[in-house]
């Protein structure tokens, strides 16, 4: 666990302290991101940063024409000749308008480098998203990838709004100044230098430090947007069981966990801000002495030592504003970095991007699972040596108890997770070799978790089938009896489901899930319990639109109501991992003594 | 979006002002940040002031020992400084975060408050979105806009006095050029406001957006509609992208006028004073000392940008955290509200009708039922009848519309909530379960519960399999933990009900998602448990049915017929909703 190779994806996520060895790996990471966000922007940053090397010209001359207007000016107007002065009073106008033009350049510009940026970045990340494994998402989280969507991107943009210009304005200075400097007097200009030297060392310790304090903010912030999103989902049952005060209390302890975080960092800022001001101070404080020892002494112009000290603000004000500039940049480091993380992470499940083509003659439906083993944890398979055939166009039914099985084989064969050795094919194309929009004109999945998205009740049928027609659409409603409700409704189809839903009973959302399936018209179709919150008459209804659809389709049921199985080919029965009955139920029921013959008695029994 | 609003409102200072409550505690802390920053200024202000005392003193006597002092005054000035920055930065790293903390805090605990009616309308993207980010915006505002503000304000009017009063003229045309400022700061304060507003709904939509792919990601997969979704989220980013962008354009032009200022009055300076040089009525050491004062005056004018753009997106976040504030609590405690110590559980509808705010149509009108303790009723119709809606206004999570539900002869409007839900269980059709041990999620009802008391209720809902999980109660489960099935989810909720020993225990079709062998036991144990209270099921089969006592047929939102199972067998459309199977049968042979 301790190597740097396991260092690798989102494992980082909840280590607090990370060794040095590891920041590293870390820190190239996140600079290869940024160098490959910032590359296409090469031509643009570069005029942005002309137009500001320009606009602090412009700026410098001002007080240069200041001067001359009075040393030139003053004695021409002296003379009865205004011409001078007005013509430098002009030329500061005019450096103004081109100085206040040029750094409006560079706002606008550098300002729409960062979101163009932000965009690609926003897009990178929920595009990888998409990629990964629901074994991943299992893992991580959804309230973790809210945070990395929002907080963390929300750090960079703070980042892009607040500091690029600071930054940027006050390198120029320094250089610039810098160079003056060691110009004007080179023994005082090298004391000035010399403050550098523990403001090197200052802000060293303050980037190790500050990168730890923001990693926790990162992580801190997370775990505040995980309970808050959780309990905002579950609203009914923290309602029923009175459970506010019990979440004030964890939530108030999450808050209090990001707030000591956040002090932390802003501790530090809180040192390293005031000791560059400090550092400054000293400087001015020795240049004033060592200066004006070397004044008295005559090796010095009292008109230099003036200019050196005036220049030392300019010098180290905008380093004070360049610490502040640095504390968003470790914040919006923090966020890259977490960011970097999931970009990193590679897909469990890889789609490639040119797969097999579909075989010709088009899909027929022929699922092979060849040898099959899957666990989801380490060390414990739920399926191995697993072995089965289903010709095209036969509807199976698996039955068993919970935990034999069945999901997962319906997991595997809507390929959201890989074997761990074997094969599923369909047509003898295994899946792994079809591309995503392949694999699902192939399979397709209907879950007991009908998920309905906000949008229309047209646009939640059509989700599986882009481009289908409001006939097709009506026709899908229509073969699952949604049409008398859909047509009661003001809008009808066109009526909003409300958030994610909530306007909808479950049986409405479950006929929903089931007319999206119909309509997207895969070869092979797989149920998992999706028919268990329907009334009897709607299931009745749902039945006989199976029987239809599923004629000359291939088919996986899953289903604790045998009325469903009734309209099967074949019934398996599946027992920790493994196959124990197979064959028509028919054939199944003669066996008195075999699992499905009592299961169908048990559920006769429950009928009445 | 926010065209159609008004606009008057958006962005004025209305809201952050309201937020007060919450700074009041801490102004001390405020005060002593804004006197440390002031004074900051000053010390920094003071110590080119040192230089010219050099220069005029020991310098030109060339007096090396007088240079000592004014060493050590600059040094001072310098540490006093620093001093003061570092104990501002030591306030504010505890007060503005524990400011943040505490409407954070709020906001919570009153989106917790707030009614189920309210989160079926908001997408929780958007209230997050407030919860973070916007908070975030205040704190910055209140830690630093806010202060920085004041001391820019001061430094303002200090060296415009200071202007008037080295050379009257030119005092006042500096001040008059700087007037403008006034103007722009108006006017580009309202298009912030708007932009601002605009770009933090954006926001709010994005996160949604987020969620929404997060939580739905298995239908995703499964139809293979990733690209749809990235569209979809790609062209609400860009919408967003083109709000931010709208912002640097307006940022660059407000502060390319508010860079020009300054540098205008410094123009007019020079010519005029020039002029009054040439003519006696000033002398260069004046001018001089003038034009150093206006650089002076720069920063605070040029600050003004930043502090103004933060300001506005502080009173834009400030609106959209106290809509949430605002948000009515339509379900809450009636004054003279009574806590119920005990319930016999007595349940009864009178004249209920219900229609969803916002809707035409009634979900439930005129049901009438009464349920006496000890009795079970179950309610059976066809989908979108109003089964769900109609039991779940017993524990309030909606209030009737009309008519009343009473509970031992009391309306329960007239109930502390909190006393009402202890009385009342409910288990969801889809069982919620919260990233927490096993054990938290068993004892929400009842925090109090025993582990024989645990045990039972595992036992009574065939949750069993809870031993096996890898450290038993104490296994952490829910999104953050180990996942599990909808049966196992399902049993464990109304394992969880069982826990809370209602008087009341209302299950919405709690076993949908069960193996008919798994079902059959929870029904039985059901059996034997349901006798001790009252019940109220809402029913899909035939075999839960018989659990209780009578049945209640629900068609359209009113209740037409009850009575027991066998009584309603001879009505056509009572078998109708029931007896699906023995047809299925015949269509399918």
């Amino acid at each position: 666990m301790s190597t740097v190779e396991s260092w690798h994806g989102i494992a980082a996520e909840e280590v607090e302290e990370i060794p040095l060895a590891w920041t590293g790996l870390l820190r190239r990471r996140t600079r290869h991101l940024l160098g490959s966000l910032g590359a296409p922007h090469r031509r643009a940053l570069i005029g942005v940063a002309t137009a500001v090397l320009l606009s602090n010209l412009a700026a410098t001359a001002i007080p240069y024409l200041v001067g001359i207007g009075i040393d030139i000016g003053i004695p021409a107007v002296r003379r009865g000749d205004y011409v001078p002065i007005a013509a430098i009073a002009s030329a500061i106008v005019a450096c103004a308008l081109l100085q206040a033009l040029l750094y409006r350049v560079f706002v606008a510009g550098s300002g729409r480098v960062g979101q163009e940026i932000l965009l690609e970045l926003r897009e990178r990340v929920f595009a990888h998203f998409q990629q990964l494994s629901l074994a991943f998402h299992e893992h991580y989280t959804t309230g973790r990838m809210i945070a990395r969507l929002t907080s963390d991107l929300e750090s960079i943009n703070e980042m892009f709004a607040l500091g690029l210009d600071t930054l940027v304005n006050a390198v120029l200075s320094i250089v610039g100044v810098g160079v003056v400097l060691l110009v004007l007097d080179l023994p005082l200009g090298l004391v000035c230098l010399s403050g550098f030297v523990p403001l090197w060392f200052l802000t060293r310790w303050y980037q190790r430090e500050s990168s730890a304090a923001y990693r926790n903010n990162r992580t801190a912030m997370a775990r505040v947007i995980v309970q808050f999103t959780e309990s905002l989902r579950g609203i009914r049952a923290v309602h029923a069981f009175r459970r506010q005060a019990r979440n004030d209390e964890i939530f108030g302890q999450l808050s209090e966990g990001y707030r000591l975080s956040m002090s932390r960092s802003f501790k530090l800022l809180g040192v390293y801000w005031p000791g560059i001001v400090l550092i400054g101070n000293l400087t001015t404080a020795a240049v004033l002495l060592y200066g004006g020892v070397r004044v008295i002494d005559g090796a010095m112009q009292v008109g230099v030592l003036a200019s050196f000290v005036l220049y030392l603000r300019r010098f180290f004000e905008p380093l004070a504003e360049v610490s502040q500039f640095y504390d968003s940049f470790q914040a919006a480091a923090a966020g890259f970095e977490k960011l970097a993380g999931v970009l990193d992470e590679r897909p469990g499940v890889p789609m490639p991007a040119h797969g097999a083509p579909p075989p010709a003659g088009g899909w027929r439906g022929r699922v092979d699972f060849n040898n099959v083993r899957f666990g989801y944890r380490d060390g414990i398979d739920v399926l191995s040596g697993f072995d089965l055939h289903i010709p095209a166009g036969q509807t199976v039914a698996l039955l068993g108890a919970t935990g034999a099985g069945k999901s997962t084989v319906a997991r595997l064969l809507a390929r959201f997770y890989d074997p761990l050795d074997g094969e599923v094919a369909i047509d003898a194309v295994p899946l792994t070799d079809l591309a995503e929009t392949e694999l699902h004109r192939a399979v397709a999945m209907v879950t007991q978790e009908s998920f309905v998205f906000s949008g229309t009740i047209a646009e939640n049928i059509a989700f599986g089938s882009p481009g289908a027609s409001q006939s097709e659409i009506e026709a899908a409603a229509k073969a699952v009896g949604l049409d008398s409700f859909a047509e009661s409704l003001e809008g009808g189809y066109d009526s909003d489901v409300g958030k994610q839903g909530s306007r909808l009973s479950a049986g409405q959302r479950q006929l929903i899930a089931l007319a999206r399936a119909f309509l997207a018209d895969p070869a092979v179709l797989i149920l998992d319990e999706a028919s268990s919150s329907l009334d009897a008459p709607m299931e009745r209804q749902v039945q006989s639109a199976l029987a239809t659809v599923l004629s000359g389709r291939t088919a996986l049921i899953i289903a604790h109501r045998l009325s469903t199985v009734e309209i099967a080919d074949r019934v398996l029965v599946l027992a920790a991992g493994r196959i124990v009955e197979d064959g028509p139920p028919g054939e199944l029921l003669a066996q008195r003594s075999g699992h499905y013959a009592s299961l169908y008695e048990a559920w006769r029994e429950s009928l009445l | 979006m926010t065209e159609a609003e008004p606009e008057q409102d958006a962005g004025s200072y209305r809201s952050l002002w309201r937020l007060r409550s919450f700074v009041r505690p801490y102004s001390r802390q405020m005060l002593f940040m804004l006197a440390c920053a002031a004074l900051a200024v000053a010390a920094s202000t003071l110590i080119p002031l040192v230089l010219e005392a050099v220069i005029d003193g020991p310098i030109r006597h060339g007096d090396r020992a007088a240079l000592v002092p004014m060493f050590l005054a600059a040094l001072g000035l310098g540490l006093l400084e620093a001093g003061l920055i570092v104990a501002r930065r030591q306030v504010q790293s505890v007060a503005v975060l524990k400011i943040e903390r505490e409407i954070r805090d709020g906001l919570y605990t009153r989106l917790q408050e707030l009614p189920v009616e309210f989160h079926d309308r908001w997408q929780t993207g958007q209230l997050l979105s407030r919860t973070t980010t916007d908070l975030g915006t205040i704190r910055r505002f209140l830690g630093f806009g806010a202060i920085f503000f004041i001391v820019d304000g001061l430094q303002y009017i200090a060296v415009m006095a200071l202007l008037i009063v080295t050379y009257p003229p030119l005092g006042v045309i500096s001040v008059l050029t700087t007037l403008p400022v006034i103007f722009l700061a108006k006017r580009f304060g309202a298009s912030y406001s708007r932009i601002s507003r605009q770009l933090q709904d954006q926001q709010g939509d994005l996160a949604t957006l987020t969620e929404e792919a997060a939580t739905g990601m298995r239908v995703v997969k499964s139809f293979g509609r990733g690209p749809l979704m990235q569209e979809r989220f790609g062209s609400s980013a860009r919408v967003l992208r083109g709000s931010a962008l709208d912002m640097v354009r307006l940022r660059a032009r407000f502060w390319g006028w508010l860079t020009l200022i300054p540098n205008i009055t410094m123009a007019a300076a020079v010519l005029v004073g020039g002029i009054a040089v040439a003519h006696g009525s000033l002398s260069v050491g004046a001018l001089v000392a003038f034009t150093t004062l206006l650089v002076l005056v720069q920063f605070p004018i040029i600050d003004l940008g930043w502090i103004l753009s933060m300001a506005k997106e502080a009173a834009t976040a400030a609106d959209r955290v106290c809509e949430i504030f605002d948000a009515p609590l339509t379900v809450r405690d009636r004054p003279g509200a009574v806590a119920l110590p005990s319930a016999k559980g007595r349940l009864a509808f009178e004249h209920v009708g219900f229609t969803f705010p916002g809707t035409r149509a009634a979900v439930l009108r005129d049901v009438n039922l009464v349920i006496e303790p000890g009795e079970t009723v179950a309610i059976v119709g066809l989908t979108g009848s109003g089964k769900s809606t109609l039991v779940s206004l017993t524990t309030r999570l909606y209030d009737v519309t009309a008519g009343r539900i009473t509970l031992d002869g009391r309306d329960i409007r007239d109930l502390e909530i909190e006393s009402l839900r202890r009385h009342v269980a409910m288990v969801f059709e889809e069982p919620v379960l919260f990233s927490m041990s096993v054990r938290e999620n068993l004892v929400l009802g009842r925090s109090e519960a025993c582990d024989d008391e645990i045990e039972e209720a595992l036992e009574m809902a065939q949750a069993g399999f809870v031993r096996d999980l890898p450290w038993d109660l104490d296994t952490r489960i829910g999104e953050q933990g180990l996942s599990l099935s909808g049966g196992q989810r399902q049993r464990l909720a109304l394992a969880r009900a069982v826990v809370a020993r209602p008087s009341v225990l209302v299950l919405d079709d709690p076993l949908s998602a069960l193996d008919v062998s798994t079902e059959a036991l929870v029904e039985e144990s059901l059996a034997r448990v349901l006798p001790t209270m009252t019940g109220l099921l809402v029913v899909h089969r035939p075999s839960t049915v018989a659990l209780a006592d009578r049945v209640a047929l629900l068609q359209e939102g009113t209740l037409v017929a009850a009575g027991t199972h066998h009584e309603l067998m001879n009505r056509p459309d009572y078998a109708a909703v029931l007896s699906v199977e023995r047809d299925t049968t015949t269509t399918a042979s």
